[in-house]
């Protein structure tokens, strides 16, 4: 039932590929340019992650991927198919917890993602709601309605309707951000845990170098507003190696900050995002 | 150096549960009842109904001013041997045609509102032109366009409910967190099945509350309406009844055909709205 671990061949065809996009949003009075030329190409089984100062750009390309902005310059493959609208086979997972129905329970909510989709009806949906939502430890709290949960709990029941789904690919913007220091390092955990098992393949944004690290296989380095690339970085293996992660994350914090070296006196960074 | 470095360190062993006496205690009966706000709003009625027994009492004159009693007497005596219930359903078919059809066409308008730019344009355009216009005062007109039948009273009801209606669904509508919509459209939901699944639901307060306002303005209109409309094809409704009596003097009849109205009003509100409110919005944390 779950996503088999990419096969051999599988990984030599990009799922995601980004090319050159420009994005930019019009306003009344301005013309926004959001990022400029992206391109990065996310490979089966990656957890890919684009990092960046706040405004750079990150959530707006996560959107154009979703299918919900046009880019307009470049181009968006999922699958050697071009990305023109938003669909199911890419699931979003937002920072805000108001992304579930609060007309519905846990379980309603991750049951209509699957039937109103026309992925799985019946007791197959029924099912594959509770094995998601057990997954992610809410089988306690299948009929209860949003408002009674938690942060924490919102944002779980998100994954386990995005997961759920077995969507090509998982689209997260900063899923975590809202949440407390302590239950975000659980939940990080869960989610690697979760990976571990099932072998998704996610796009997750973060402004967070040391959830990049952690998170991320996988790291795209953006530049501030207007997004450019700065760089794509490989994140350590073993995670246990503090030392590894810690030099990684050093090296990230110089790069982004070595842009600014030019105007002494303006220390506002990623830190600050 | 911090002030406090010196001092000593201490944990806390967990208490024993018998120590910390009463927890958990049930509240009174009293309490309990008290809670209830049924209870409470009878609580109101009865004192209402109080106060109108002694005024009236002390003015004395059933022709201006009857009791509570003989208004009751008199609800019960229409209702058992008059007519009173024959109009009261007169009325409410009447009222019901054209509280549907009002909320059909609101339904279709900010749908239309929602979906296109247009529609969105056209919605504002009419409620700024109607809304402000009495449903009353397009009576004549009514009567000359559907005769004297109840397509008239149907049309200025449809009037009457329709833009409120509308103007409160619309809001709703556009009140929908950018959030939810990008859910929806995650889903590949579109047109209708958008507004029906997410757009509905999510703005069910505001359309609660469009309903809620439509229904109060349908009850005015229809009233009124009967009023001066008087009576059509042999049969007319409550502002017919209100009316014939007043005429007659029996001024009873006129307050148990008011008072028919305001109960009319009170199962409504709290044996329909409210408990729609509370399956829907109340239980889904979107009003407290
Ligand atoms: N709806 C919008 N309209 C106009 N400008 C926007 C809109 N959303 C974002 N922007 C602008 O685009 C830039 C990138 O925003 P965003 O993608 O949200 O950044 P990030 O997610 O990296 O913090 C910012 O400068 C922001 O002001
Ligand atoms: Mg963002």
């Amino acid at each position: 039932m779950n996503a088999a671990p990419p096969s051999p061949t599988a990984v030599t065809e990009p799922l995601l590929d980004v090319r050159g996009v420009t994005l930019q949003y019009k306003t009344k009075a301005h013309l926004v340019t959001a990022t400029y030329r992206v391109s990065f190409t996310v490979y089966p089984g990656d957890r890919f992650v684009l990092l960046g100062p706040s405004g750079c750009g990150k959530s707006t390309l996560l959107k154009a991927v979703g299918g919900y902005l046009t880019p307009i310059e470049g181009e968006m493959r999922l699958k050697g198919r071009p990305i023109l609208r938003p669909g199911s086979d890419r699931m979003m997972v937002f920072q805000e917890f108001d992304q579930l129905l609060p007309w519905k329970t846990v379980l309603e909510n991750v049951l209509f993602a699957l039937t109103s989709t026309g992925r799985l009806r019946g007791a197959a949906a029924l099912d594959r709601a509770r094995a998601y939502l057990d997954k992610v430890n809410l089988g306690k709290f299948l009929h209860s309605y949003p408002h009674t949960l938690s942060g924490g709990m919102k944002q779980r029941v998100a994954i386990a309707r995005g997961m759920a789904m077995e969507p090509d690919i998982l689209l997260m913007d900063e899923p975590f951000a809202a949440l407390d220091a302590l239950t975000r390092r659980k939940m990080q955990d869960e989610l690697l845990r979760l990976w571990d098992e099932t072998r998704f393949t996610v796009l997750f944004v973060t402004h967070g170098i040391d959830e990049a690290v952690k998170i991320g296989n996988r790291i795209l380095l953006l530049s501030p507003h207007p997004g450019q690339v700065k760089a794509e970085l490989n994140s350590v293996v073993d995670l246990t190696d503090s030392g590894a992660a810690a030099k990684l994350e050093r090296r990230i914090h110089d790069m982004l900050f070595n842009d600014r070296v030019e105007s002494p006196g303006n220390s506002e960074a990623i830190s600050h995002a | 150096m911090l002030a406090g470095a010196s001092r000593p360190e201490w944990v806390r062993e967990d208490a024993m549960s018998e120590d910390f006496g009463v927890v958990e205690k049930p509240i009174t009966w009293w309490e309990r009842v008290w809670n209830n706000g049924a209870v409470r709003k009878a609580v109101i009625l009865i004192l209402l109904a109080l106060a109108w027994e002694i005024y009236a009492r002390r003015v004395n004159n059933a022709l201006t001013f009857p009791t509570f009693s003989s208004t009751v007497e008199a609800l019960w005596d229409g209702a058992v041997h008059g007519n009173l219930l024959t109009r009261l359903l007169f009325s409410l078919k009447v009222l019901l045609m054209g509280y549907g059809l009002g909320i059909a066409l609101a339904a279709l308008l900010s749908t239309l509102a929602i979906s296109f730019r247009l529609g969105n344009d056209l919605l504002e355009t009419l409620t700024a032109m109607f809304s402000p216009l009495p449903a009353i005062a397009l009576l004549p007109l009514s009567l000359i366009w559907f005769g004297l039948g109840n397509g008239s009273l149907v049309f200025v009801l449809v009037h009457s409910v329709l833009w409120p209606v509308a103007l409160n669904t619309h809001s709703g509508f556009r009140a929908v967190s950018n959030t939810l919509r990008m859910v929806g459209k995650n889903y590949g939901l579109r047109g209708f099945g958008y507004v029906a699944k997410i757009l509905i639901p999510a703005a069910f307060p505001n359309i609660l509350s469009g309903l809620k306002i439509g229904w109060a303005f349908a009850w005015r209109t229809l009233i009124a309406a009967e009023l001066i409309f008087g009576v059509s094809s042999g049969t007319g409704g409550l502002g017919w009844y209100i009316l014939e009596n007043k005429t007659q003097l029996e001024i009873a009849n006129v307050f148990a055909g008011l008072l028919t109205v305001i109960l009319i009003g009170l199962v409504v509100e709290n044996g329909v709205f409210r408990v729609i409110e509370q399956r829907t919005v109340r239980r889904w944390g979107m009003q407290a």
